[in-house]
């Protein structure tokens, strides 16, 4: 720990810190959703992360993800691991520049608590859901569907089932297009939402 | 009787499979998570995995987006 770390979390909900320190969170897709997640994880005071993407970031992205003019053509998880230790440079984070197939969840994110959910394409988000639950059943999985689109503030929603929550209004689609405001509302809520899980279940 | 995503009620059938009350629903969208009882049913066992009676059911859409 550096002299840093305990002043960056002074502000934080007593009896949280400690067990935030202690957790792995896997993020599966680096970008509007993953990205921002990843950024409130670790200013919580999440002390591992496993980031997974294989895409370098595109001028196209910077109206929702967590990325800047000086990343473009960057990879990914390399720009986003040094925005988050730009926050905390304790933060344990283990890269994985790859596209990821089902195949490897078991072994990528053995080491995780949980895990952030934060593909765009529909069908992967499915797999990922199923492969997930089939290697670790006991495992939180956050999720997310349904953040395109503008306004529609009060269709997103959680829903719980088993070790399965989702967020998002379940309808909208990426064809509509995205705004940064609304997909980073839901993966604030999937951040949250990991956050409270993460003190119950570590805690207990 | 079946409870669907806490809203929907179902007349349970002996032999019922999620395929089955899938269909019943008029479900025809593909991109989805199901579960029974809080289990994930994965999506090659929908026309083998049967729903007990009083099962609580989810189906989630997935949508395009990240």
């Amino acid at each position: 720990m550096t002299e840093t770390t305990p002043a960056i979390f002074s502000r934080n909900v007593p009896g949280s810190t400690a067990i935030l320190r202690a957790a792995t969170v896997g993020v599966a897709g680096c970008g509007g959703l993953g990205s921002n997640a990843a950024v409130a994880l670790v200013r919580a005071g999440v002390g591992h992360l496993i980031l997974v993407d294989h895409d370098v970031v595109e001028a196209s992205n910077l109206n929702r993800q967590y990325f800047f003019q000086s990343d473009i053509g960057r990879r990914k998880v390399e720009a986003l691991a040094e925005h988050l230790r730009a926050v905390n440079p304790d933060v344990g984070i283990d890269l994985q520049q790859q596209t990821l197939t089902p195949d490897a969840v078991a072994t990528l994110f053995a080491g995780a608590d949980l895990l952030i959910e934060a593909f765009d394409r529909a069908e992967s988000k499915q797999w990922l859901i199923e492969a997930w639950c089939r290697a670790f059943p006991k495992r939180t999985i956050v999720c997310a569907s349904g953040l395109s689109g503008l306004g529609n503030t009060e269709a997103i929603a959680v829903r719980r089932a088993g070790n399965i929550i989702l967020c998002g209004d379940q309808t909208s689609d990426m064809s509509q297009g995205l705004c940064a405001a609304r997909v980073a509302l839901v993966a604030n809520m999937q951040a949250n939402l990991a956050i409270e899980v993460l003190v119950k279940v570590l805690r207990s | 009787m079946i409870v669907v995503n806490n809203r929907d009620r179902v007349d349970w059938q002996p032999g019922m499979t999620v395929q089955g009350l899938l269909d019943k629903l008029g479900y025809s969208y593909v991109l989805i998570t199901v579960t029974v009882n809080g289990e994930l049913v994965g999506q090659e066992d929908y026309a083998s995995h049967q729903v007990p009676d009083l099962a609580e059911v989810t189906v989630f859409h997935l949508a395009h987006g990240g």
